[in-house]
Formats: structure tokens, C-alpha cells, sequence
């Protein structure tokens, strides 16, 4: 996948772009707002990630101008500032997701795997599946094989999401704000709970798990491992 | 516009009308104790001349009577009954029947004052007759003759009657005359002063780019407009400023932030065993440094009032089933009821965001305080002072000691000192109470802990410049 990443801290954006290059990605970078432009004009780009505040053009109007020329692609935002009203600014110029620094790689790396997989939606799903977990989005019935399996509606969200990011890492973070649409970390860490709730619902008597826990960042869920 | 039935106990109500009625009644009373004053001194002048030109008579007559006898006396009442102007002479026997003078027979006295009478008398003007006052004196002369000498006074008399029945309607028409002059004034007053007001509340809901408007007559009210305008302006420069130090703290301290955990991140790749595991702890450590800046960052903000700007109608009830919805299984887990007590909507006018994150800190708090087999309780609603949430619990709860205490900042109780969190849970409660204009307080559940939050009723968001 090829990514554009505008970042005015260098430092940052050196470690982005290699953690990104590691991770398989093609990286261009820019250092300023213009060149960002520039760039994310003439070439074409699966992801974008901009910080901020950046020299000469800053983040906002970058991506607004981005969206005036008809580029549509992805934008993830990086932002130092608070965070009170700067996300709503951040989402309203056309950033589709916004990630306050200092964040973890792997939350980015997820939010973008995340980002990529929403540019392509070949059609619209109305079921899901997963090894032999099937989800029916129209009549909200789950299977795991021939069992049926009984969800609460925010279980079926939850498990609607994972699934729908299947074979990605989703991050605690990503899942409070994608099912629960909360924008703070709590105390106590209840998305874990509620993973374990449905995890004993999908996998427990069953051969094969297929909801895990990916240490340090996430979950994730896939047929096989 | 408001309408009248509302205007006017406002204006009777209004600091500027009770200070015009207060000065309105000092000035009637002043004026009447004037008037009456200078009445009575000059009726008391006037009395002691009539009652000198009666004395002075008396004695002459006396006198005549002395020299000249009976028959020189009444020769000189008739005398003096036909030529003299005002006065009223009478001389009778022991029994009060008349010998001469140009009074009838002897009158009905109306009053005394000291040897003085007053009396009513019929003065004939062809077959006119006429009632009126006079004043004068009974004088006994040796014989047992009376001799009465008296002066007309009914100039002074129908004077004193017109004074004392147009008295009360001149201060009634001076009282009245002052009410709609005082009402005008005061209605003037309290609309400059309910401008001052709507922008004041306007500001307080978070407009602060709101300004008292000013007119071209540069009174009282026109310097204390422009002396809270400029005011207002400095507040603006502040805020502002404010939020710009808010902003490049954040920025400044969270660049390098980034970048040690990129580095700690990329060292953690390429170290193994013992060093890895140092290394995730320093991940750890600073991931907690991180939430303790960005939960102090957001209480400055909520502080700061940035965040009203943001503030909208809300209702509490679905901020409270998500909350409940969100931590029911990790209150399940640890063998605790967390239960939802029914109400109403329970609107506020509010940030959802900052206050699903106080009720979540709560509900948090009273979780990791509560035993197994305990309860918690959540409940939003409306009562006639206001919007209540409150989260109720069963657990240790905090002595009165320290119930203020906990709501500053990094404040942890011995107890609870090595459970995680950053010390700021109920610190960021405060902020957003106090920037909802809400009261936070901390009770006593008996057995337990119970946290509310009281919301100002909502007012209606106020008209733009009229």
C-alpha cells in the first residue's frame, strides 16, 4: 500500500516512515503542508497521514484543500493539540480518523489497516463470515457452524466490528470509539471484560478460537493461525 | 419584547422605584409638615391680632362704661355696631336678652381658646342672609350686664376649610405625579440594566464575544457599559491567551513525548529477555505519564471553559444506559449489582463527551470501591432544582474528613493509593461540574458512597441582540 505521511517533526516522521516501511507499506514524506499537497495531487496514495500543525499549510486546510481538488482518499490526522473540540475541527475539514499524539505504533498501524480496508468496500455486505462463524447483518442472527449463538445487541456490534476488520488488529481504543462511541480512556480497562464475554459466547466449547488477544495491542479475528 | 403583567411587578420590585418611593414619602411628609407649619403660625398670628383689637375694645368699652354708665355703653355699641367694619358687638342683661349690638342673641359657641370663644352668626345682606365664623370675648360688667365684643373671621375660617380639604388631594396628585415620573425613570434604568444582564448571561453561557451596548448620552450607565466592555475585552485577551498556553503546553510536551515512546517502541523491537522486559515496563510507565497529562490537560480545559463552546441540549438518561451498558460486565465479574434506577430524560444543556467521562469515572470509582456482593446504583433525575445524576454504591466510602479533598487534584486516599488510576478521576468530575455550572457532592450512602451532580435547571439559550 502506498502512504503519504506529512509530518513536520522529524524525528517522528523518520521513525513513522520506517516502522511503516517494516511493516510492508510504500512511504513517500513531506515536512510542510504545501509539499504535502504537492504530493498527495500527483501521485496516488492509499492512505494519508497528516499531522496537525504543520509549517506553511496547516493540517486542516491541507486536507480541505485536498477535498476541493476531488481527492478522496483516506486521511488519518495526527494531532498534539487537546483534544476537546480539535477532533470535531479535525473530522469536519475531511480527516476520516484522528489519533492524539503521543499514540503507539501499533494503534496507528491498526487505524490505518483500518482505513484502507473502509476504501474498499466491493459490495455491501449483508453477512459476514469467519471461519464458520457467520453473522447476519438483516437478521441479526450469529452462527458458529450449526450452533446458534445468542448476542446481546452491543456483543453484536462489537463482534459486527470485529469482523468486519477481519485478520486486522483492532485496538481497545478503536473499539471504544467505533462500538461504544466514547472518546476517553477509562480507569479500568472494560473493553477486555466484554471481549471475554463474547469470546465465551463465539469460541468456548469450540475446536478452533478464533477471536485472540494480539499482546501489547489488540484483538483480532481470524479462521486460522 | 416581555409582556406588561410581567413588567410591572418587576418595575414595583425594582432597587430604582423602592428608592424613588422612599424619597417620593419623605418629600410628601416633609411637605405637609411644611405646609402645616406655616399654616398654624400664621392662624396663631392672625388670632393673637383679632384677639389684641377685642382685648383693646373690651377695656375701652369697659371704660365707657364706667364713665358714662349703662346708657353711654349702648350708645356707643350702636355707635360702633353701625359704623365698624368687622365687629360684632352685643350687650345683654344677667339672662342673655339682648339690649343692643348687632348680634341676634347670644351665640352657640363653637370653641374655646383660653378666654376666647368662636361662633357662627347670620350677617343679613338685604334678605340675604349669610352664616358665618366670628371670634371674640364675654366680658362681665358690674350689674350682671354681659358684654360680648367679637370680630369676623370668616376670611381666615372658609381659608383654614379650603386648606384642609384640598390638603389631602394636592399630596394624593403630588404622590401620583411622582409614581409615573418615578415609573418612567425606573423602567429606564431597568432596561439599561437588563441589557447588562442578557449580555452578562450571555456570556456565562459562553459567548464571549457579547458586549453591552452603549448609547450616545455618556451617563452613569453609558461609563459603567463601557467600563465592562473593556473589561470583558481583557477577560476575551485572557481566555484566549489562555487557551493558546493550553494549547502549545500540549503541543510542546506532547511532541517529545512521541517521540521517547517511538524510541522506547523501537528499542523494545530490538532488545530481547530481561532488557525487553525493562523496556515495556518504561512503555508502561510513560503510557501513565501520558494519561495523567492528558487527564490534567483536560481538566485545565474544562476549567478554561473552552469547552462550552461545545455544549449543547442534551439528555441524560441514554449518557447514563451507556454508561451502565459499558461497565455491567465488569461489575458482573466482580460480583457487584450495578443496576439503573428509572427516571425521566433529565435534559441539560451540556457536553456529552466530558460528561459521559465524569459519569464513567464514577461509576469507575464506586466499582473498584465496592465489595463483592455490593451495589451500585445509577440514576439522572429531574427535580424542581435542577437535573440529578448520581451514582450510588455500597463500598467503603470516604470519611467526611476528606470528601472536599478527594475532588482536588492527585488527591488519593491511603487506602486506595496503590490501585491504578492517576489520582485525577474526581478532579475531572469537579471540572465538568463546575463548567455545567452543576454542584458536585459527595454523601454519605449509609453503608457507602453516593456522588452527585447537580444541574442547574436549563435555561433557554438567550435571544440574539435585539
Amino acid at each position: 500500500m502506498r502512504i503519504l505521511v506529512v509530518e513536520d517533526d522529524l524525528e517522528a516522521q523518520r521513525y513513522l516512515v520506517n516502522g511503516l516501511k517494516e511493516s510492508g507499506h510504500v512511504v513517500d514524506d513531506a515536512a510542510d503542508g504545501d509539499t504535502g499537497l504537492t504530493l498527495a495531487l500527483s501521485r496516488p496514495y492509499d492512505v494519508a497521514v497528516v499531522d496537525r500543525m504543520l509549517p506553511k499549510l496547516d493540517g486542516l486546510k491541507l486536507v480541505e484543500e485536498m477535498r476541493e481538488h476531488g481527492n478522496s482518499i483516506p486521511v488519518l490526522f495526527l494531532s498534539a493539540l487537546s483534544e476537546v473540540d480539535d477532533r470535531v475541527k479535525g473530522l469536519k475539514s475531511g480527516g476520516d480518523d484522528y489519533l492524539t499524539k503521543p499514540y503507539a505504533f501499533v494503534e496507528l498501524l491498526a487505524r490505518i489497516d483500518a482505513l484502507m480496508r473502509r476504501r474498499s468496500p466491493a459490495t455491501v455486505k449483508t453477512r459476514l463470515q469467519v471461519g464458520d462463524l457467520e453473522l447476519d447483518l438483516l437478521t441479526r442472527a450469529a452462527n458458529r457452524g450449526v450452533t446458534p449463538i445468542d448476542l446481546q445487541p452491543r456483543e453484536f456490534r462489537l463482534l459486527e466490528y470485529l469482523m468486519r476488520h477481519a485478520g486486522q488488529v483492532v485496538t481497545r481504543t478503536m473499539l471504544l470509539e467505533s462500538v461504544w462511541e466514547y472518546h476517553f480512556d477509562p480507569q479500568t480497562n472494560v473493553i477486555d471484560v466484554h471481549i471475554s464475554r463474547l469470546r465465551a459466547k463465539i469460541d468456548k466449547g469450540f475446536e478452533t478460537p478464533l477471536l485472540h488477544t494480539i499482546r501489547g495491542a489488540g484483538y483480532m479475528i481470524r479462521a486460522r493461525n | 419584547m416581555r409582556a406588561t403583567s410581567f413588567r410591572i411587578p418587576r418595575l414595583l420590585r425594582s432597587q430604582a422605584f423602592r428608592i424613588l418611593l422612599i424619597y417620593l414619602v419623605l418629600f410628601a411628609v416633609s411637605a405637609v409638615a411644611l405646609i402645616a407649619f406655616s399654616y398654624w403660625n400664621t392662624r396663631r398670628a392672625l388670632d393673637a391680632q383679632t384677639d389684641q383689637t377685642i382685648e383693646a375694645e373690651i377695656t375701652g368699652l369697659s371704660e365707657q362704661y364706667q364713665r358714662l354708665g349703662l346708657r353711654g355703653l349702648v350708645d356707643v355699641i350702636i355707635s360702633r355696631s353701625i359704623h365698624g367694619d368687622h365687629g360684632l358687638y352685643l350687650l345683654t342683661d344677667a339672662v342673655h336678652r339682648p339690649l343692643a349690638g348687632n348680634l341676634d342673641g347670644w351665640p352657640q359657641v363653637q370653641s374655646h381658646s383660653g378666654h376666647f370663644i368662636e361662633f357662627d352668626y347670620e350677617r343679613r345682606y338685604g334678605s340675604e342672609t349669610e352664616r358665618r365664623r366670628a371670634r371674640g370675648r364675654a366680658f362681665a360688667l358690674t350689674g350682671g350686664f354681659q358684654l360680648l365684643v367679637a370680630r369676623d373671621v370668616h376670611e381666615r375660617y372658609e381659608t383654614v376649610r379650603l386648606f384642609t380639604t384640598t390638603l389631602p388631594w394636592t399630596v394624593a396628585l403630588m404622590v401620583l405625579l411622582g409614581l409615573i415620573g418615578g415609573g418612567f425613570v425606573s423602567r429606564n434604568m431597568l432596561s439599561r440594566l437588563d441589557s447588562i444582564n442578557r449580555t452578562s448571561e450571555d456570556i456565562i453561557q459562553g459567548d464571549l464575544s457579547r458586549r453591552v451596548p452603549t448609547t450616545r448620552s455618556n451617563d452613569e450607565f453609558d461609563v459603567l457599559a463601557s467600563n465592562l466592555n473593556r473589561m470583558l475585552d481583557r477577560n476575551e485577551r485572557l481566555m484566549k491567551g489562555m487557551r493558546e498556553v493550553t494549547d502549545s503546553v500540549a503541543h510542546d510536551l506532547r511532541s517529545p513525548l512521541n517521540r521517547l515512546r517511538n524510541r522506547l517502541e523501537s528499542a523494545l523491537a530490538h532488545s530481547e529477555g530481561d532488557n525487553a522486559e525493562q523496556m515495556q515496563g518504561a512503555i508502561e510507565e510513560t503510557d501513565h505519564l501520558i494519561a495523567t497529562f492528558n487527564a490534567l490537560l483536560l481538566i485545565a480545559e474544562a476549567e478554561a471553559g473552552a469547552a462550552r463552546e461545545a455544549m449543547e441540549p442534551m439528555t441524560l438518561a441514554p449518557v447514563v444506559e451507556g454508561v451502565a451498558e459499558l461497565y455491567a460486565p465488569l461489575a458482573e465479574e466482580k460480583g457487584i449489582k450495578l443496576a439503573v434506577k428509572p427516571g425521566g430524560p433529565a435534559p441539560i444543556e451540556g457536553n456529552k463527551s466530558l460528561v459521559s467521562q465524569a459519569l464513567a469515572n464514577l461509576v469507575d470509582n464506586a466499582i473498584k470501591y465496592t465489595p463483592e456482593g455490593g451495589e451500585v446504583t445509577l440514576a439522572a433525575s429531574e427535580t424542581p432544582g435542577g437535573v440529578e445524576l448520581c451514582v450510588a454504591d455500597t463500598g467503603s466510602g470516604i470519611p467526611v474528613e476528606d470528601r472536599s479533598r478527594v475532588m482536588e487534584r492527585f488527591v488519593r486516599l491511603e487506602a486506595s493509593r496503590n490501585s491504578p488510576g492517576t489520582g485525577l478521576g474526581l478532579s475531572l468530575v469537579a471540572a465538568v461540574a463546575r463548567l455545567h455550572d452543576a454542584v458536585f457532592t459527595l454523601d454519605d450512602n449509609k453503608p457507602g458512597l453516593r456522588a452527585t451532580l447537580r444541574f442547574p435547571v436549563r435555561r433557554p439559550r438567550a435571544a440574539p441582540a435585539e
